[in-house]
């Protein structure tokens, strides 16, 4: 095993690790805010763990999906924020 | 093993990182507003490491530009999404008010409604 797929089991465990506490508090989180959030967080990791991969394999494949969801996936974050009313409390 | 493999890997180890601590952070911290700050920060920094990193590793034109927009994009929309998640939680009254120091908004909403 060379040093960058070593590197790349390092990143992938530390990358799981952000996900998965993502989505603890997807499942915790006590109002839709804390909900909305941490999907956001977890597309986000998503976008970083795929564009590490292209860096360690040296292939450009699965860049137009980095693209489309870097920009498409913030917008049910906005619109959950924007349509909140003080009774959707949960 | 040259100065670009290792630096490919330095860049990778640290995005994970970030990545790990954004993760963390949003598990920890007691308050939306706090998760906030959590949740934004060090994400958007391990994104551009990491598309720097890509970058490193295949030097070419159309890489460098795709890599300007994706990170153009995520710079304006981030903030954007923070702070209206920001102003839905004061508005709804998710903050917990017994953890701020300073709370001007509170300030101008009651000077405003004196007028």
């Amino acid at each position: 095993m060379t040093f960058l797929q070593v590197a790349g089991v390092i990143a992938g465990l530390m990358f799981a690790i952000g996900a998965v506490a993502a989505l603890v508090r997807i499942i915790k989180g006590p109002s839709i805010l804390d909900r909305t959030l941490a999907t956001d967080v977890l597309l986000a990791i998503a976008i970083c763990a795929l564009a590490a991969e292209m860096a360690i394999n040296g292939h450009l494949d699965t860049l137009p999906v980095l693209l489309v969801l870097a920009l498409f996936g913030v917008v049910g974050s906005i619109a959950i924020a924007r349509f909140m009313a003080r009774q959707d409390a949960a | 093993m040259n100065a670009t493999e290792i630096s490919i890997a330095v860049l990778i180890l640290v995005s994970g990182f970030l990545s790990m601590a954004a993760g963390i952070g949003i598990l920890r911290f007691p308050d939306v507003l706090t998760r906030l700050h959590a949740g934004t920060k060090p994400q958007v920094l391990g994104l551009a490491v990491v598309l720097a990193a890509m970058v490193v590793r295949e030097p070419v034109w159309g890489v460098l530009t795709s890599v300007i927009v994706i990170m153009t994009f995520q710079l304006l929309t981030q903030p954007m999404a923070a702070h209206m998640i920001a102003r839905s939680a004061y508005r709804t009254d998710h903050v917990r008010h017994d953890m701020l120091l300073v709370d001007e908004l509170a300030r101008d909403l009651a000077e405003r409604e004196r007028d």
